[in-house]
């Protein structure tokens, strides 16, 4: 056996199964700090272990083994509550059932998934918690991802893995009716996570990018465990088309380039139809909901590809019933360009003036496409007072230097 | 595991407790957390006006007229309840009869102050 073989494999389970694992012992122990504590250190066991001993043959169930016993051994040291006991009992039991079981171990993430996005977790930490337990990515990381300080977002996971412990959430999948509202905090910690790594696509090899794959990875993971769920393919396709445009997004020179300008021979073909399939899954159970439509459109958009024209008044109609469902502010904005692109110019502004003050003053898709639109109005002017305030809004260099090309171009 | 279910209630709300109709949800939700085998104990309390608050300060009793803040809302009320897991006690502070117009804070017990009963 070579030396790098056992690093190896220890490098592959950890990125593979590492959120299998902590799902596993901590839906059994209830606390997914200590979890993985024992994971951890199982893991380090096994880089001490395994280069002199050889990989096991279930190299898994030996970690299972060794986190089993750390876990004993830190509940005997701290005393902490008897309750864990029992707990121990299973997990030592199961750990031995997996040792010489052929099967694999249960798989538990979901359970972890739910817990994650659970309505007694900070909302602000569900999506963080989510990458860190299921994906076993860092803090720094993370915290990078969201724009707060490592320290902040480490106290952040803390507490709500102290809340999880202490207030004794349950790792199981919910029943109706709370199922709807519980899969949907799940969908939308999966999407933040996705647009958090979307947006900052231009930090080219910065480390945000790769929280869209892991985003669309723990997307997979989700329709394994649901299949029956159709938002869950709806959320999965949805990540799929905007993922698909990559490469597309900026030229070479790092310029900004909009959607309904974008070479279709840049989009991956191989992920527009793998988010074509899920959408097609989706639509067989004939239970609309929000992630469906707003994939719908993006599969419309997709379309271009083949068709060389984009259909504006489907696009209007998906909005419609988007706005209907989750009236949210981008849908609304979304809904009035549909109008626009379709011909009804006047309709969409009307739409857009419509709008709280207050919820569009610092949102910029809407000053870029009330720029837009009057810009199709011939409101030069005002077009460009719109632009500029578009421009002062984004924080991606290169769509603010396409922002201001508009406003000089009116 | 053991929940503590503290009821914060609004004046105007807590003056109404005397109706015939909050006295009766008050009973049935008492009876239906007897009936199913989760209920350690608890009760309404008397307006904050009644309340005394006692503090010990370098060997010193200080006994002051009143509750220990005056806020808006104030506790009227907790149950506390032998139940599997945080859902569980969820499901049963959203039926308590004051959830509709007061606000019922879920918080675990910390076991220690009941020696022999883990949690």
């Amino acid at each position: 056996m070579t030396e790098t073989e056992p690093h190896a494999t220890i490098e592959s389970i950890a990125r593979n199964s590492y959120g299998r694992l902590i799902a596993y012992v901590a839906s059994r122990s209830g606390d997914v700090a200590g979890a993985e504590d024992a994971l951890n250190d199982a893991f380090l066991a096994a880089l001490e272990r395994w280069p002199i001993d050889g990989v096991p043959q279930k190299p898994e169930a030996w970690l299972l083994h060794v986190a089993r016993n750390r876990m004993i051994d830190a509940a005997r040291h701290k005393q902490v509550r008897e309750k864990s006991e029992p707990f121990l009992q299973q997990i030592a039991e199961e750990a031995q059932s997996v040792a010489t079981a052929h099967d694999n171990f249960p798989d538990e993430r979901l359970k972890l998934l739910f817990v994650c996005a659970h309505p007694a977790i900070e909302s602000a930490a569900r999506t963080p918690l989510m990458l860190q337990t299921v994906l076993g990515i860092d803090a720094a990381r993370i915290a990078a991802a969201f724009l707060v300080s490592p320290a902040a977002m480490s106290q952040r996971l803390v507490r709500a893995k102290t809340k999880i412990r202490d207030a004794a959430i349950p790792f199981c999948v919910p029943d109706p009716p709370e199922w709807n509202e519980r899969v949907s905090f799940v969908l939308d910690a999966i999407y933040s996570a996705y647009t958090t790594g979307w947006e900052s696509l231009i930090d080219v090899g910065s480390t945000h990018h790769v929280l869209a794959s892991d985003a669309i990875a723990i997307g997979r993971t989700l329709v394994q465990s649901m299949p029956d769920e159709p938002e869950a393919h709806g959320l999965l396709a949805l990540m799929l088309h905007c993922e698909a445009r990559n490469a597309a997004r900026y030229t070479t020179d790092g310029e900004f380039v909009p959607l309904d300008q974008q070479d279709t021979l840049l989009w991956s073909q191989a992920m527009i139809e793998e988010a074509e399939g899920h959408l097609c899954s989706a639509s067989a159970f004939n239970r609309m909901g929000r992630y469906q439509l707003e994939a719908a459109i993006q599969s419309i958009h997709a379309n271009r590809a083949v068709s060389g024209w984009i259909d504006w008044p489907e696009i209007a109609l998906l909005y419609e019933g988007l706005v209907k469902i989750s009236p949210g502010i981008g849908s609304l904005v979304g809904r009035a360009v549909a109008l626009a692109q379709m011909g009804n110019v006047a309709d969409g502004l009307a739409a857009l003036e419509k709008l709280p003050a207050n919820r569009f003053v610092s949102y910029q898709p809407y000053w870029a496409a009330r720029g837009h639109l009057l810009e199709l109005l011939n409101k030069n002017d005002e077009a460009k007072e719109a632009f500029t305030r578009a421009a002062a809004l984004t924080d991606d260099a290169a769509l603010r230097d396409y922002l201001f090309k508009r406003c000089a171009r009116v | 595991m053991k929940y503590a279910l503290l009821a914060h209630e609004s004046q105007e709300y807590f003056d109404r407790r005397k109706e015939a109709g909050a006295i009766a949800a008050g009973k049935a939700y008492g009876e239906a957390l007897q009936a199913a085998g989760v209920f350690i104990g608890g009760a309404g309390l008397e307006s904050p006006a009644t309340a005394t608050t006692v503090s010990m300060r370098d060997g010193k009793r200080h006994v002051q007229d009143g509750p220990y803040a005056e806020t808006k809302e104030f506790l009227a009320g907790f149950a506390v309840i032998d139940v599997p897991n945080l859902d569980a006690a969820l499901e049963w502070a959203a039926r308590h009869p004051a959830a509709g117009h007061a606000s019922i804070e879920v918080r675990p017990l910390a076991g220690f102050y009941f020696p022999g009963q883990p949690r």
